[in-house]
C-alpha cells in the first residue's frame, strides 16, 4: 500500500480576513522569489529594482496619470470579460473585441472626421465601437449556444482574425506604405474626446469608474445577472427553472463584447487617436487573470488590475535605470501570478498531515 | 516550374515544422484534459534555452564539435520546456488551479523569459544589430542529408531538411500510434475524457496528467528550438517567434486532436502562409496580404464549428478539457 503524507479535503468558506492573509503571504513569498531571481539574473540589488519600479509608476504626476490610465483600460476589459466568466464562458477573445471596437471607432474618425459635427462623430464612434465589439463577442456565443462549440478556442481564434483585419485597414489608411496609421485628424482633432480639467486621461478614468458600478449592479442586483450566474453554476438547473440558456449565453457575450468595444473606443478616441494591431497590448489576456484573481468581483478588480499595471508600468524605469530589458517585468509578473494562482489552493482546501501509524510501528 | 513548386513546398514545410512540434505537444497535453494555453510561452522558453546553450558553447572557446553543438542546445531546450511543463502541472494538477489563468500566466512568463534572456545575450555579444547570430551551431542543426542536392526537385521537396524536421514528423506519428494503439494511450484518453471513471479503473490520474503535460511541453519546446536554430539560421531576435504558439494551438483543433493528421495539416498551414505572403493575387493592393494571413485561423474556426455541428463522438475535444480533477468531488 502506498502511504500518502498529506490528506487534502475541501474546506468550508474561510472568513474573509483569513483568505486575505493567505493571499498577502503568497504575494510576500512571490516578492522574495522575485528578489532572488533579480539578484541571480541581473546582479542588481532587488530593493533598488523594486524602488525603481515604484518611482516608475508614481514618480511624477505624469507617471501617476499614465498608471491610472493603464488601470482604467485594463479594468474596463476585465469588467467586460467578467459577466462571461460568471457564466463559465471562457471569453479569451477580449483582445479581438477591443481591436474591433477600436477599428470601428478609427474608421468613423477617418471617414466622417470632416463631414459631421464633432458631437455626432463621437456618438457615431461610440455606437459603432460598441456594436463592433458586440458582434465579435456574439459570433462565438451563437455557436456555443446552438452547437456547444468550444468557446475558449473559438474566441482565441477570433483574436487573430481581428488582428489581421486591423493590419489590413492600417495598410489601406496609411498613405506612406509603412502600415502605420499616424495620429488621426491631428489638425482638426475631430473625434478626439474632450480633455477634462487639463488631464487627458481623466475622462477615461471617470467612464471606467461608472462602468465598475454598472457591472457590479448588473451582476449582483439584476435579473440578467442572476440568470447568468445560474447558467454558470449549472445549465441543467437553469433549464429546469425555465431560463432560456441559449438566450442568456448570447446576451451575456454581446454585453461582454460591447464593453471590450468600449475599451477600444477609450483607447482610440480617448487617448491614442490612432490605431495599430498592438493597441490592445495583450490586455484581453491579462484581463482574464485580473478578473479571475478578483473572484469575478468588479470592486476587487480595481486592486488586481492595479497590481498588474503597477508591474508593467514600473518596468519602464527599470529599463532606463539599470539597462535591463523591459521583458524583465513579464518574468516578475509571471512569478507573482504563479504564487497568487497557487495560493487559491490553500484557501479552498485543507491539508492535514497524515500520522502514519504503520511507519511508526516499524 | 517543378523547381519552383519544390522551392515553395520546402518553404511550406519549414514554416510548418514549428507548428507541428507545438501541436503534437499540445495534443498530448489536451488528451490528458489539460488545456495548456501556456504553449506559446513554452515554445519561447524552448527556443531561448537552446540559444543559451548554443551561445555559451560557442563562447567557450573550445573547438566546436558538431555532435556536442547539437546535443547541448537540444538538452538545454528540453530542460527549459520541461520546467515550464512542471510549473503548469504543479499549479493545475497538484494545486488544482484554473487552467486558463495558469496557461495565460505561463505565456506571459515564458515570452518574458525569452525576450529578457534574448535581449541580455544580444547585449553580452555586443552586436550592432538587435539580434544574435549563432551561425556555427546553427550550421550543425541545418546539416542536410548528404545526397539531397543531387536528386533535383525530389531531393529538395523531401530530403532537404534537417534532422529536427524529420524528428517532428516521426514524433507526430509515434504520438498518434501511442494514443490510438497502446494501453498507455487508452489510459491517457480515459483520463482526458472522464477522469472519475479512469480513477475508478485504477489509473493514476495525476501522474498521467503530469507526464502528458511535461512530455507535451518538451515536444512543443523543440518547435521553438527548430525555429531559431534552423528556420531562422540561428538568429535570435526578440519577438521573432511571433504568434506561432497560438497557431500551434489552432492546429490542434484543426487536426481534431490527431497528431498524424497534424503532419499534413502543418504543411497546409505553412503552405497557406507562404501563399499568403508570396503567391496569392492581391489585385494590386498589398494590404490584402494581411487578410490572407488570417486564413489559417479562419480555417480553424470552420473546422471547430463543423466538428461541433456534426457532433461525432470521436472528433470532439476531450470531455474534461480545462477542468481540474479532485477525487473527493466525485
Amino acid at each position: 500500500m502506498k502511504n500518502k503524507l498529506f490528506h487534502v479535503s475541501r474546506r468550508p468558506a474561510m472568513p474573509w480576513w483569513k483568505s486575505l492573509l493567505i493571499r498577502v503571504i503568497a504575494i510576500a513569498l512571490a516578492l522574495v522569489v522575485c528578489a532572488v531571481v533579480t539578484m541571480l539574473f541581473t546582479g542588481e540589488n532587488p530593493l533598488n529594482v523594486f524602488s525603481a519600479m515604484i518611482s516608475g509608476s508614481f514618480g511624477t504626476s505624469r507617471k501617476i496619470w499614465a498608471t491610472l490610465q493603464g488601470i482604467a483600460i485594463l479594468l474596463c476589459v476585465s469588467l467586460a470579460v467578467t459577466p462571461a466568466f460568471r457564466m463559465r464562458f471562457w471569453n479569451v477573445g477580449g483582445e479581438g473585441q477591443i481591436l474591433m471596437g477600436g477599428l470601428a471607432c478609427a474608421a468613423c474618425m477617418i471617414y466622417f472626421g470632416d463631414v459631421v459635427p464633432n458631437w455626432v462623430l463621437i456618438l457615431m464612434m461610440t455606437v459603432s465601437a460598441i456594436v463592433a465589439g458586440a458582434i465579435w463577442g456574439g459570433i462565438p456565443a451563437i455557436f456555443k449556444a446552438k452547437w456547444n462549440t468550444n468557446e475558449t478556442l473559438f474566441t482565441l481564434m477570433m483574436n487573430y482574425i481581428a488582428t489581421q483585419l486591423v493590419a489590413y485597414f492600417c495598410n489601406i489608411w496609411d498613405k506612406k506604405g509603412s502600415g502605420i496609421v499616424g495620429v488621426i485628424n491631428p489638425a482638426t482633432e475631430a473625434g478626439w474626446f474632450p480633455v477634462l480639467g487639463g488631464q487627458r486621461y481623466l475622462l477615461n478614468v471617470i467612464i471606467v469608474a461608472i462602468l465598475v458600478v454598472f457591472v457590479y449592479i448588473y451582476l449582483n442586483y439584476s435579473k440578467h445577472g442572476y440568470e447568468l450566474t445560474v447558467v454558470g453554476e449549472s445549465e441543467k438547473t437553469a433549464r429546469y427553472v425555465g431560463i432560456k440558456v441559449e438566450k442568456v449565453i448570447v446576451r451575456t457575450m454581446l454585453l461582454s463584447g460591447a464593453l471590450c468595444g468600449v475599451a477600444g473606443l477609450l483607447l482610440v478616441g480617448g487617448t491614442d487617436h490612432s490605431i495599430s494591431t498592438t493597441i490592445a497590448g495583450g490586455r484581453g489576456f491579462t484581463a482574464v487573470m485580473v478578473s479571475w484573481l478578483a473572484k469575478f468581483n468588479p470592486v476587487v478588480m480595481i486592486v488586481t488590475s492595479f497590481i498588474l499595471v503597477f508591474l508593467e508600468r514600473g518596468s519602464s524605469d527599470i529599463t532606463s535605470k539599470f539597462g535591463l530589458n523591459k521583458s524583465f517585468s513579464d518574468i516578475l509578473t509571471g512569478i507573482i501570478l504563479f504564487f497568487i494562482i497557487g495560493s487559491e489552493f490553500f484557501i479552498n482546501y485543507r491539508i492535514d498531515l497524515v500520522h502514519n501509524t504503520e511507519k511508526e510501528a516499524k | 516550374m517543378m523547381s519552383q513548386i519544390a522551392f515553395y513546398f520546402s518553404r511550406a514545410i519549414q514554416q510548418g515544422i514549428p507548428l507541428l512540434f507545438g501541436s503534437t505537444g499540445e495534443t498530448l497535453t489536451e488528451k490528458s484534459g489539460n488545456l495548456n494555453l501556456g504553449i506559446p510561452g513554452v515554445m519561447y522558453v524552448g527556443a531561448i534555452s537552446g540559444v543559451i546553450g548554443a551561445f555559451f558553447y560557442e563562447q567557450s572557446g573550445a573547438a566546436l564539435n558538431p555532435f556536442l553543438g547539437v546535443l547541448i542546445p537540444l538538452l538545454c531546450s528540453l530542460l527549459g520546456s520541461l520546467i515550464m511543463g512542471l510549473i503548469y502541472s504543479f499549479l493545475t494538477v497538484t494545486l488544482r488551479a484554473n487552467q486558463n489563468v495558469t496557461g495565460l500566466a505561463l505565456t506571459t512568463f515564458g515570452v518574458g523569459i525569452g525576450n529578457f534572456f534574448g535581449g541580455s545575450l544580444i547585449k553580452i555579444s555586443g552586436a550592432d544589430v538587435p539580434s544574435l547570430a549563432l551561425s556555427q551551431t546553427s550550421a550543425f542543426f541545418r546539416t542536410k542529408l548528404p545526397f539531397a542536392d543531387s536528386l533535383g526537385w525530389f531531393g529538395e521537396m523531401f530530403l532537404s531538411y534537417s534532422f529536427l524536421a524529420y524528428t517532428a514528423i516521426i514524433i507526430a506519428f509515434v504520438a498518434a500510434f501511442v494514443l490510438n494503439k497502446t494501453r498507455l494511450g487508452l489510459h491517457l484518453r480515459a483520463v482526458g475524457e472522464n477522469p472519475k471513471t479512469a480513477d475508478a479503473a485504477g489509473i493514476n490520474v495525476g501522474r498521467y496528467k503530469y507526464v502528458a503535460t511535461c512530455v507535451g511541453s518538451m515536444i512543443a519546446g523543440l518547435g521553438g528550438l527548430y525555429y531559431v536554430m534552423d528556420y531562422a539560421s540561428g538568429v535570435w531576435s526578440n519577438d521573432g517567434f511571433g504568434d506561432r504558439g497560438w497557431l500551434a494551438i489552432a492546429l490542434v483543433i484543426f487536426t481534431i486532436w490527431k497528431p498524424d493528421i497534424g503532419v499534413l495539416a502543418s504543411i497546409l498551414y505553412g503552405g497557406v502562409y507562404i501563399l499568403a505572403i508570396n503567391l496569392l493575387p492581391t489585385g494590386g493592393i498589398a494590404a490584402v496580404r494581411e487578410l490572407y494571413k488570417a486564413l489559417p485561423y479562419l480555417m480553424t474556426i470552420i473546422v471547430l464549428v463543423i466538428t461541433s455541428m456534426r457532433n461525432k463522438k470521436e472528433n470532439q475535444p476531450p470531455e474534461s478539457l480545462g477542468l481540474a480533477y479532485f477525487r473527493e468531488d466525485r
